[in-house]
């Protein structure tokens, strides 16, 4: 077994409570409610100018679009390039972006874009189909090593054929009905065909070039970042509020791993805006007139998945009896706040395709005790049940990466306890769980992943991909997974994707607890700061009240 | 002389190779390797390709065998060229660059400071004959000692921060943004120079020749300052070479608490991401500013006491325990 490592120095594990008592004693010691708040009298006018300060809760890998994965990095990148396409965040509906419009073969192995016309790179050379196939090319052949999430979204790519100036066909060896989503994603941002060509350690440290509403002014690793405003910014897709330029003249990103240092900075005017608000720090920075935004992250929620190949969880009716003995809304109201959403199914509410299957989740220990108790796992004295003689022992292996996450789980253990089932906590550092899932050293694995697509449901759960529960391939599961990645048609593939949806819960090949939550804090004063369909951050809309 | 300094010089190389072979062996002896890690953070989850990894395993160096890589790695650093970052492609010479002058300046200011703190409330507590304001200065450097680092740089990000801005909270612009994580940073430092000095002082108060220089008629502050302070500082000399080490430990912390560019960051970062090429360059950096200081320490020893030199004739001063 390894050992527990707490991943962060030891200031973040206390650091919470001595923020809280700190600020008592400061309140205390001014006899005043903190800082001056921000004036109510909200112009309804988007006033152009200014410097928008943002603290990040850690630090980006680097800015280039296409290589990075983690959510505070996208915060940076995303503001850089521009997408051939845009998914609406309310509908799921993927609209015209740097694409006009497109067409898909009946086949869905060929995809052709018509391109916007009148676009440019911040270098000033034109968009064309040349830099979409440069883009393609690239993350399909070297770049894809160290761009390992765009590869995945375009795994089968055959080529992309370039006819004329506007016209792209990227095309596949097999049907591949998610891959429009992706052209939506950070990942498959459209880039000049000359960043094709540069080393893939010098784009992360910046040397991209992007159609962005923004360009980068200076990057510096384990620091942060400043972009600044493209002037002549003329093709935002439909779903921002404004076309044209951004309002924001600069953004400046830097990274403030302490979470109550965010919130006190937000409070005393050091920061505009800053992410991965706790629930502690929310009284703080609404008291000083903010206000947290949330949304929740489309994909696969944090869930318990479970390794088929140990026991006890080889045994489906436990998987079964788990998914009823966790009460989900206790997760939330207890150690979470109402930034949060109790999971609802195997998506999160947010995704396009989401099937609502919270009757199969309802909290109900009785049950859970009664399929238990069918299945031959009786009460011992101790209060844990066992069968021939094996305690109904599991193990869960997690990491701290979101900070919610031991609380959470220690929760879990207790409403699990209260029908017999010992579950204990293994926590682990990002490459103690990198060894782990690769080794296949787990009962249950505790993650979430972030996909505004239902065929995120095959890339984690189809035997042919990740499969974090080790199990066989099987023609319930498996042939649904393939079939709704074969549908051209969205209200049937919405189907196909539901009755997955519904196979995996009834083999309990996932526990859904709850959605994560992207949650930022910002300013009385700072406006338009909106989530994307993958609940990342835009801030072509962002404007300041200019005193 | 010469030949002391040389021998000091001979064992300085030793250490740093030992630094740098040592934590070669830690690194690679831990079962993750640092591509997948890294492919798994750019993953966002999805499942990364085994022949990806391969590919980029190759690109690294990794496929070889331990000895290979030793021995590149070895010779890559000698002749300077410490290698680029796993996780971010930057060259670690040019981190360490960025990254050094700004923990440099935070780890002086802090030195400077927790030295005339430490130094002054211990000279003040030898020196005063009043009980109640000795006991006084000399409750504080347990006390300082006690408090966690971040715990005391959370207290002043509140109130010189947050409640009344006086000092900016994040950052390594200008001076005030050196300020508070000076002061976290020197008093933990200050706390034990305090300590170990009163301790040595109290001690070299005791000794014979004290009375013998009373004897002669000098005065309190001058026997103070001829005799007690030059025989009752050899420790706190020797505890200060120690001491240097471990302020880039507490910059860890720090630089963490305050959100600054540095050293401490670097080292979390690298760590964390077990960046192989970035730890190795930080652990060379940072044993050769130990190396430096220890030399430093031994080559004042004999100016402060002469019987150092002397080595194996006779036991170095009661002070230096």
């Amino acid at each position: 077994m390894v050992p527990n490592h707490p991943r962060r120095t030891p200031s973040t594990a206390v650091a919470a409570p001595a923020v809280a008592t700190v600020l008592a004693a400061a309140l205390a010691l001014t006899g005043c409610a903190g800082p001056d708040t921000a004036s109510g009298s909200a112009s309804a006018e988007p006033t152009p100018g200014g410097t928008l300060r943002f603290a990040l809760g850690a630090a980006p890998q680097g800015v280039d679009p296409q290589q990075v994965g983690s959510n505070v990095s996208i915060y940076v990148a995303r503001q850089l390039a521009d997408s051939l396409t845009d998914q609406d965040p309310t509908t799921g509906e993927i609209q015209p972006w740097l694409a006009e419009s497109w067409d898909v073969s009946d086949d869905l192995t060929r995809f052709t874009f018509h391109l916007r016309d009148g676009v440019t790179f911040s270098d000033g050379s034109a968009l064309d189909s040349a830099d979409v196939k440069a883009s393609f090319d690239a993350i399909a052949g070297d770049l894809g090593a160290s761009a390992p999430l765009a590869a995945s979204y375009l795994a089968g790519y055959e080529q992309t054929e370039v006819p004329d100036e506007s016209t792209a066909t990227v095309v596949f060896d097999e049907p591949n009905a998610q891959f429009l989503q992706a052209t939506s994603t950070v990942s498959l941002a459209i880039l000049a065909a000359e960043t094709a060509d540069v080393d893939p350690a010098e784009r992360l440290q910046g040397d991209v070039v992007g159609s962005g509403p923004f360009v980068l002014d200076s990057y510096t690793q384990d620091q942060g970042a400043v972009i600044t405003r493209r002037e002549g910014y003329d093709w935002a897709p439909a779903s921002a509020e404004h076309d044209g330029d951004a309002y924001l003249e600069r953004v400046e990103f830097s990274v403030v791993p302490e979470s109550g240092v965010r919130a006190g900075g937000l409070a005393s005017d050091q920061f505009d805006a800053v992410g991965d608000v706790l629930p502690q720090d929310v009284p703080q920075i609404e008291g000083s007139g903010g206000a947290v935004l949330t949304r929740a992250n489309p994909g696969v929620p944090f869930v318990l998945q479970p390794n088929l190949t140990r026991a006890p969880l080889d045994d489906v009716e436990v998987r079964r009896a788990l998914l009823l003995a966790i009460d989900r809304q206790e997760l939330v109201d207890t150690v979470l706040s109402d930034a949060f959403e109790p999971a609802t199914g195997i998506l999160a509410s947010t995704t396009p395709g989401y099937a609502d299957l919270s009757d199969r989740l309802a909290f109900d220990p009785e049950e859970a005790g009664r399929i238990l108790d069918d299945a031959g796992w009786t009460l011992g004295p101790d209060g844990i049940r066992e069968k021939d003689g094996e305690p109904l022992e599991i193990e869960v292996t997690y990491t701290p990466v979101f900070t919610g996450s031991g609380p959470v789980l220690e929760l879990v253990a207790q409403q699990l306890r209260a029908v017999g089932v010992d579950l204990t906590l293994r926590q682990l550092t990002a490459p103690e769980q990198t060894v782990a899932q690769d080794s296949g050293d787990y009962d249950f694995y505790y993650y979430n992943v972030t996909r505004a697509d239902a065929d995120i449901l095959r890339t984690q759960f189809s035997t042919a991909q990740r499969n974090l529960s080790l199990r066989e391939p099987d023609d319930v599961v498996d042939p649904l997974l393939d079939e709704q990645l074969g549908e051209a048609d969205p209200a049937a593939r919405d189907a196909i994707a539901a009755e997955a949806q519904e196979a995996i819960l009834d083999q309990g090949l996932a526990v859904p607890l709850f959605e994560l939550s992207q949650s930022i804090g910002v300013r009385g004063d700072v406006h338009g700061v909106t989530f994307d369909a993958s609940s990342r951050l835009l801030f072509h809309d962002a404007w300041i009240e200019q005193e | 002389m010469l030949a002391y300094v040389l021998r000091r010089l001979a064992g300085a190389v030793a250490v740093l190779w030992a630094a740098f072979t040592v934590s070669y062996l830690i690194l690679y002896l831990l079962p993750s390797d640092p591509v997948a890690i890294m492919l798994d953070q750019g993953a966002g989850g999805e499942r990364v390709d085994p022949e990806r990894v391969a590919e980029l395993r190759e690109r690294y160096g990794f496929d070889q065998g331990p000895l290979q890589q030793y021995v590149t790695l070895l010779g890559r650093t000698l002749t300077g060229d410490l290698g680029t970052s796993i996780s971010s492609g930057a060259p670690v010479s040019g981190l360490i660059a960025d990254a050094f002058p700004e923990t440099a300046k935070l780890a002086g200011l802090a030195l400077a400071l927790a030295l005339v703190a430490g130094v002054g409330i211990a000279l003040l507590a030898s020196w005063t004959r009043a009980a109640w304001l000795r006991d006084l200065l000399l409750a504080l450097p347990p006390l300082g000692v006690a408090v966690p680092g971040f715990w005391v740089g959370l207290v002043l990000l509140h109130l010189f921060s947050f409640t009344w801005f006086v000092f900016p909270a994040v950052g390594n612009e200008g001076f005030a943004s050196l300020v508070l994580p000076t002061v976290t940073l020197a008093i933990g430092l200050a706390a034990v120079v305090a300590q170990v000095l009163s301790q040595g002082l109290r001690e070299a108060w005791r000794a014979p020749y004290v009375e013998t220089a009373f004897a002669k008629g000098s005065g309190r502050a001058r026997v103070l300052g001829a005799h007690v302070v030059r025989n009752g500082s050899l420790p706190t000399v020797t505890v200060l070479g120690v001491l240097v080490g471990n302020l880039l430990g507490g910059t860890v912390v720090v630089e963490t608490v305050f959100s600054r560019q540095g050293f401490g960051r670097l080292v979390e970062n690298a760590v964390t991401t077990q960046d192989i090429p970035v730890v190795q360059g930080l652990v060379v950096v940072a044993a050769a500013v130990f190396v430096l200081t220890s030399l430093l320490v031994d080559l004042v020893h004999p100016l402060l006491d002469p019987r150092v030199l002397a080595g194996a004739h006779g036991r170095t001063g009661g002070g230096a325990r």
